[in-house]
């Protein structure tokens, strides 16, 4: 690394403009983390803002902004399915075709969104506007079946919903997600969301759909709170200490993990899944 | 005794601007880590650790206790990482939890920082989740604004940086040590423990790694104390939990119910099945968690119930399917879930998942043999407890449970058969019983 600026003898094919720009972005990006290769997924989400794919381009300037070669940063951009390799249209279409939401029609959307805009899984209708997809799972299960479109919410959806939403994206209307901003912006100003640079639009759209608030409603209409404070949990009765010292038998320390450790990764087993973690 | 449904988390999420922190303040919000910041940190990890608070995050390890096992200060950064890759298929409780009050778990990540020495946090969040991440974004910077992460945060001479970080699209993230890696700027691959996260963790430095329900969890212990949140739940599985409904059920949705809730009460809440239809398997805790059916209705629905019940508790997925769905269909999607999302970097998770995809494919289509159903029975024998990480071991659950439980349905596709269902009537929008014709504008529907 030397301390010239990396705009002088970029390898990319940017135009200057182009380039001063990405350059300024990837010093932000770069200044959010201890150690700035943690921003290579953003910068990656930055450089699909500008191609509406990961280009060579885009790959020689994420190496050069982090003194990497070319073969490492491809090589995490070929592990996450968010970064296209090639043109990607104005607007993805992506319908979860997991089980839950397949059973509950996600099959039958896709099929007949594939059959309508004659194109298949991750392909690009040829006037650019809609590139279709089958997505893994995307949290919103309660809303079955479930199509997301440059990742905005269109819940509980129909093979008619579907085919009338493809055809406004690609007649050029606006369309405005059942749980997100008050419309959908185009994928390349989403994948510069996504690099973490705001658009202000958080406070559009709900908190909220049905679903979500089913439990609260009713618990509201019955008058099921949980315990009032401190007050609340039995006083006198202590509960039952379960922390034992590190060192004992019963602590988890020495323990070997169980196999999805404690962890929960994805899937785990045991755990997991979710990958959550803890 | 509790009442059957519990909101905390929940409580806000019907109010206007829901997400906004004037709303989450005015609920009470930010009253924990007030409280938090007048309290010695290791006072905190006690209180978590007798609240009983287990991870959400479907493993259900005690968070107090991992936040215990970090090494002693030796004046180097430590970290803690919310882990928000929630992607576990029929997982979808902190999605709808940051896009209706992200505030919860920004409070979340302020007390867990002091209490285990950070000054950066991060919050990983799926790439996919486009309004969350803004809702996220804006939480985050209105904190800021208000004095509650920064420097100095209320004059108590703490400072915490907090950066919203998205991913772009693999389950695997979600594994803490692949989350790391990922985090890093890597491929998300699982690392190799020990050494464990609270050891070396991001960037080598000891790190807490949880879950967003667990950190949206401790401002309500700070806030009202370890009795109040364990006076909820049962003895081991203390607390209140998020229970996800979804798919052939009537009305569908978030329940926030203390742990050990059944899903025969669950299910009369959200109206039962669907109308004129049975309940025929479901899953616990996500797809990763062997089924249960009917028989299971009245397991509670703690760590250690499902556990003995044979499955378990995971994220509290209770994803339902009726008597219309064909089980092998639903396997053989997972099992292409996981083939797809595989990492690629262990031999039988990566080997395994890939042939277990080409077998259930076949017995789908009705090519299978007799040999089939033991052959995939042996594959997982190969696969659990020998993968690198969960997400293998998670791939067999479904497999293996849907085996013990219909066998027969198997059997049924085997020999040419093929599926013995019509997909379409496990629709929500083909199953509708059509009037018959000769009574079609014979007035009412």
């Amino acid at each position: 690394m030397t301390a010239e600026p990396v705009g002088a003898r970029s390898r990319t094919g940017y135009d200057a403009e182009t380039l001063a720009a990405l350059v300024a972005d990837a010093e932000e990006i770069k200044g959010r983390y201890p150690d700035p290769r943690s921003g290579l997924l953003p910068l990656l989400h930055l450089v699909q803002s500008v191609e509406g794919y990961v280009s060579r381009d885009g790959i020689v300037f994420c190496a050069e902004q982090l003194g990497l070669t070319a073969a490492e940063v491809s090589a995490v951009a070929t592990f996450y399915t968010q970064y296209k390799r090639h043109p990607n249209g104005e607007y993805t279409v992506g319908v979860c075709t997991n089980t839950l939401c397949a059973v509950m029609g996600g099959d039958a959307i896709f099929d007949r969104l594939s059959q309508h805009l004659d194109v298949g899984h991750d392909e690009t209708t040829p006037d650019g506007s809609v590139t279709l997809e089958r997505v893994e799972c995307n949290a919103a299960c309660d809303y079955a079946p479930v199509v997301m479109v440059n990742w905005e919410f269109f819940d509980n959806q129909t093979p008619e919903s579907a085919t009338e939403l493809a055809d406004r994206l690609r007649s050029g209307e606006q369309v405005t997600p059942t749980r997100g901003a008050d419309s959908v912006c185009s994928f390349k100003q989403m994948s510069r969301v996504l690099a973490g640079f705001d658009d202000g639009r958080a406070d559009e759209g709900a908190g909220a759909g049905g679903p979500t608030l089913e439990g609260l409603r009713i618990a509201r209409e019955r008058g099921w709170t949980a315990p009032g404070g401190e007050q609340a949990g039995a006083p006198g009765t202590p509960r039952v200490e379960v922390t034992p010292e590190t060192g004992t038998g019963q602590s988890s320390a020495e323990r070997k993990p169980t196999t999805p450790s404690d962890d929960t990764g994805p899937a785990g087993q045991a755990d997991a899944k979710e990958g959550d973690d803890d | 005794m509790t009442d059957p449904l519990t909101p905390v988390l929940t409580d806000t999420w019907d109010a206007e601007s829901s997400w906004k922190l004037a709303t989450y303040e005015a609920a009470g919000g930010y009253a924990g880590l007030r409280a938090a910041l007048g309290t010695d940190p290791a006072d905190l990890v006690q209180l978590v650790k007798d609240s009983g608070l287990r991870g959400r995050g479907g493993a259900g390890f005690p968070a107090g206790m991992k936040w215990g096992f970090l090494p002693p200060p030796d004046g180097g950064p430590r970290y803690l990482v919310v882990n928000a890759d929630e992607s576990e298929p029929g997982t979808c409780k902190d999605i709808p939890l940051m896009m209706a009050s992200p505030q919860h778990l920004v409070e979340g990540v302020a007390i867990t920082s002091y209490a285990i020495g950070c000054h950066h946090a991060f919050i990983y969040v799926r790439g996919e989740v486009l309004h969350v991440y803004r809702r996220l974004l804006a939480a985050v910077r209105e904190a800021y604004e208000a004095g509650h992460l920064g420097t100095n945060i209320h004059g108590s001479g703490f400072d915490l940086e907090v950066t919203v970080h998205a991913g772009a699209g693999a389950y695997i993230c979600g594994e803490e040590t692949a989350l790391l890696d990922s985090l890093e700027g890597r491929r998300g691959q699982p690392r190799l423990k020990p050494p464990f996260p609270a050891v070396a963790g991001l960037y080598a430095r000891p790190t807490v790694v949880n879950n967003v329900e667990s950190i949206a969890s401790v401002p309500g212990i700070v806030a009202h104390g370890a009795d109040w949140f364990s006076s909820m739940g049962t003895e081991k599985s203390t607390g209140h939990g998020l229970f996800s409904l979804s798919g052939h059920v009537t009305r569908p949705g978030q329940f926030e119910a203390p742990l050990g809730i059944t899903l025969r009460e669950l299910l009369d809440l959200a109206g039962g099945v669907r109308e004129g239809h049975e309940l025929k398997f479901w899953t616990p805790g996500g797809s990763s968690t062997p089924l249960f059916t009917a028989e299971h209705l009245d397991v509670p629905l703690d760590y250690e119930s499902v556990g003995a019940a044979g499955s378990m508790l995971g994220t509290r997925a209770l994803q339902i399917f009726d008597e219309t769905t064909c089980v092998v269909r639903a396997v053989s999607r997972w099992t292409d879930f996981y083939a797809h999302e595989s990492c690629g970097k262990c031999t039988p998770c990566r080997e395994g998942t890939y042939w277990l995809k080409q077998i259930l494919h076949r017995i789908e289509a009705g090519a299978g043999e007799a040999g089939d159903i033991d052959v995939l029975l042996d594959l997982c024998d190969n696969i659990l407890g020998r993968a690198f990480c969960a997400l293998g071991d998670g791939a067999t659950s479904p497999i293996t449970s849907s085996i013990e439980y219909f066998r027969d349905e198997y059997e049924a596709h085997l020999d040419g058969r093929g599926c013995p269902f019509d997909p379409a009537r496990s629709t929500l929008f083909d199953d509708t019983p059509q009037a018959p014709p000769a009574l079609a504008g014979a007035g009412g529907h």
